[in-house]
């Protein structure tokens, strides 16, 4: 209650104030989806329940009496998550018309709140991807390739008025989810994060993508990737939402057994002037090979920038970096192994016709619903549980993952407050080069920064930066200590503020353009 | 702990992105696209795998290598995870989670839901009554000598 009165927010003050309804905010992003397909961002858009939401936030707005601060804010949650009543595939033929018979947790608290469900957003298949690019609904295109800023910078072709040639990816594999906030087609998104499936979008596609520590949001009702990695995601356009987020979804849920229990109090932001006392950490292990020579330049000024406000910036040491995308893929790959077992056509999903036998029904099934790269993941992971393996690979990879841990937890106790690192290696690619390499190696190369944060189960945010040279966006990353989201943010706020990345320019956005728009374009809810 | 002077440490030895780095010339593909992540010290060949291990991973995950890229691409995954054994591990324990500091929340044994029959059923294909209905159960897959798949060629 305390949180609702204290926040100003421009959406959410008009929406007090009577300016704009929930319903024409509904209508209007409803519009911009419809005028922004080309993107793919979406699978499934709800426009009847979203309209009925927004209907029913009205009245309770009418009698002035709104369920909080997200009552009636346009949401889209990516297709991972269970949604009661609503379609969710997982961007996989094994769950196409699969109809969730209950909402996840951190859905339902959404629309306790008051929240307009817009729809569900496209991802890789079963979150298994980098680059949004391995769903059976097709790629998500990152809106800046669409970008006034992107097309400036991009050589005019012969047929430069083709949509179509040099689109780039929006990351993954909460693509979808990124694109649509990026897009201003939804106000903030739900994603997953297991190896930076939050964070390498929100980097691509310009937006703050948070991944809290796990254990402190639900993943109930999350189809899981690996058990102990996944962490819901949050994107939003600017840190205050991601904070206002966080604090509608985080908590103990007693469906979800390793949430913790501790007591989790929303919080404020507050904005900091005095960064003298704060001490940030530069791993360097993260100049990893194949770091761009402008991101890396970008991150140098950003440290700089620190330093120059009066904060202690350290060059520190995670030395068992370049083993965590190892034990990541060893770790992921058994556990999908087994999560992946579920999926065998009896209760639910995709079901083949074949009928000899259970076992040849099962395996005919999944050989009809998971693409490769998913079946890829299984025998490997199968693989590496075998009993001659077990202790060679699997046991083995949970000893380094306590190794990556703990060089992380000797970092925070040496007195470095937060680390700085970039988000991905560089900005976003032109699709066609990005697949032309398989999803196992494009993982392996660009979840590389991102990884190390879920290993160890820490708290990471992607803070839009700049624009590179291609007009792309370039995000670097913020890793604080375990559920110390409240200082991550508030330095991530700080940064925000500072580096002042710029609005993206949209032809589609312009033309629904309206009072209401503009003041949404450069700010947000909050 | 000293602080860090980036000009020095730019300058340093880092290793520079191996192979093709393209200097923005302003072609649209321009040349930072991130190379492969080390390979390891030595290049070891991709170890392989024999067709009966092959067979034995295709039953117990009842998922088919369908093709020869299949078969590669694990391979290529065992190549890379035999990376961890650089790592030294003696004497440190497994972690299985990160929150292996705390006890995991145990609900009281009351049945708090259910009932919902019904809203499970509709999702499956094929049902009677409230039953779920699947094909004969203790009839093993067909071996690999019988069947008719990519492994079965390749032997």
């Amino acid at each position: 209650a305390a949180l609702k009165d204290a926040l100003r927010s421009q959406v959410s003050a008009a929406l007090k104030e009577g300016r704009v309804t929930p319903t024409e905010l509904c209508q209007r992003c409803l519009a911009l989806i419809k005028s922004t397909k080309f993107l793919n961002a979406y699978i499934t858009v709800t426009e009847e329940t979203a309209l009925k939401q927004a209907e029913e936030s009205e009245e309770r707005y009418k009698r002035g009496q709104p369920l909080g601060i997200l009552d009636g804010i346009p949401i889209a949650v990516k297709d991972n998550f269970n949604t009661a009543g609503i379609e969710t595939t997982c961007a996989s033929n094994m769950l196409k018309g699969y109809i969730s018979p209950y909402n996840a947790t951190v859905v339902q608290k959404l629309l306790d709140q008051g929240a307009v469900l817009l729809g569900k957003t496209n991802l890789d298949e079963f979150a298994m991807g980098s680059g949004s690019t391995d769903g059976v609904f097709g790629p998500v295109r990152n809106p800046w390739s669409y970008s006034k800023q992107y097309k400036e910078k991009s050589i005019p072709k012969s047929h430069s008025e083709d949509k179509e040639p040099d689109w780039v990816i929006s990351g993954g594999s909460s693509g979808g989810s990124a694109a649509a906030v990026s897009s201003f087609t939804c106000f903030a998104a739900l994603g997953s994060d297991t190896g930076g499936s939050t964070r390498n979008p929100a980097a691509h596609c310009g937006v703050v993508g948070l991944k809290p520590t796990y254990g402190l949001i639900s993943r109930h009702g999350l189809i899981p990737l690996v058990n102990s990695m996944d962490v819901p995601g949050i994107l939003t356009r600017c840190v205050d939402d991601a904070a206002v987020l966080l604090g509608s979804l985080a908590g103990h849920d007693p469906k979800d057994s390793t949430t913790i229990q501790d007591d989790f109090k929303p919080f404020e932001l507050p904005n900091l002037t005095d960064v003298s006392k704060l001490s940030i950490g530069i791993p360097k292990e993260y100049h990893a090979p194949g770091l761009s020579s402008e991101i890396l330049a970008f991150w140098s000024k950003a440290a700089d920038l620190f330093k120059n406000a009066g904060a202690k910036v350290v060059e520190v040491s995670l030395p068992h970096t370049r083993y965590s995308i190892v034990c990541y893929h060893v770790l992921c790959t058994a556990e999908v192994a087994s999560n992946m077992a579920r999926f065998d056509g009896l209760e639910y999903g995709h079901r083949s016709d074949v009928k000899d036998s259970t076992e040849s029904m099962y395996a005919a099934t999944r050989r009809e619903g998971f693409n490769d790269v998913v079946r890829g993941r299984i025998l490997s992971g199968n693989y590496f549980l075998l009993k001659q393996n077990y202790e060679k690979y699997f046991v083995k990879a949970q000893k380094v993952r306590r190794l990556i841990a703990s060089d992380f937890g000797k970092v925070f106790r040496s007195g470095v407050d937060i680390l700085l690192t970039p988000t991905t290696l560089s900005d976003a690619a032109p699709y066609t080069e990005f697949i032309q390499e398989d999803n196992r190696t494009r993982s392996a190369q660009d979840d590389i920064l991102t990884q190390a944060a879920n290993m160890a189960g820490l708290p990471a945010i992607n803070v839009p930066t700049a624009l590179s040279e291609r007009g792309l966006p370039v995000g670097l990353q913020f890793i604080g200590r375990s559920f110390q989201e409240k200082q991550l943010l508030t330095v991530a706020k700080w940064f925000e503020k500072q580096v002042q990345f710029p609005v993206i320019q949209l032809e589609e956005v312009k033309r629904h353009d309206s009072g209401v728009f503009q003041q949404q374009k450069s700010a947000s809810f909050s | 702990m000293r602080v860090l002077s980036l000009g020095r440490w730019l300058r340093a030895g880092r290793v520079p992105p191996r192979g093709r780095v393209r200097l923005n010339s302003g072609h649209r593909h321009s040349g930072h696209r991130p190379q492969a992540p080390p390979q390891g010290p030595a290049q070891v060949p991709p170890r392989k795998v024999s067709v009966e291990v092959l067979d034995h991973l295709e039953h117990l995950a009842l998922v088919d290598f369908r093709d020869s890229e299949g078969v590669e691409r694990l391979q290529k995954a065992i190549q890379f995870a035999d990376q961890l054994h650089e790592v030294n591990t003696d004497g440190v324990e497994p972690m299985d989670s990160v929150l292996e500091d705390r006890c995991l929340y145990l609900r009281e044994d009351d049945v708090t839901e259910g009932n919902c029959t019904k809203e499970l059923l509709e999702n499956a294909r094929e049902t009677v009554e409230e039953y779920f209905v699947a094909p004969p159960g203790n009839i093993p897959l067909l071996k690999l000598e019988e069947q008719n798949t990519y492994l079965q060629g390749s032997k």
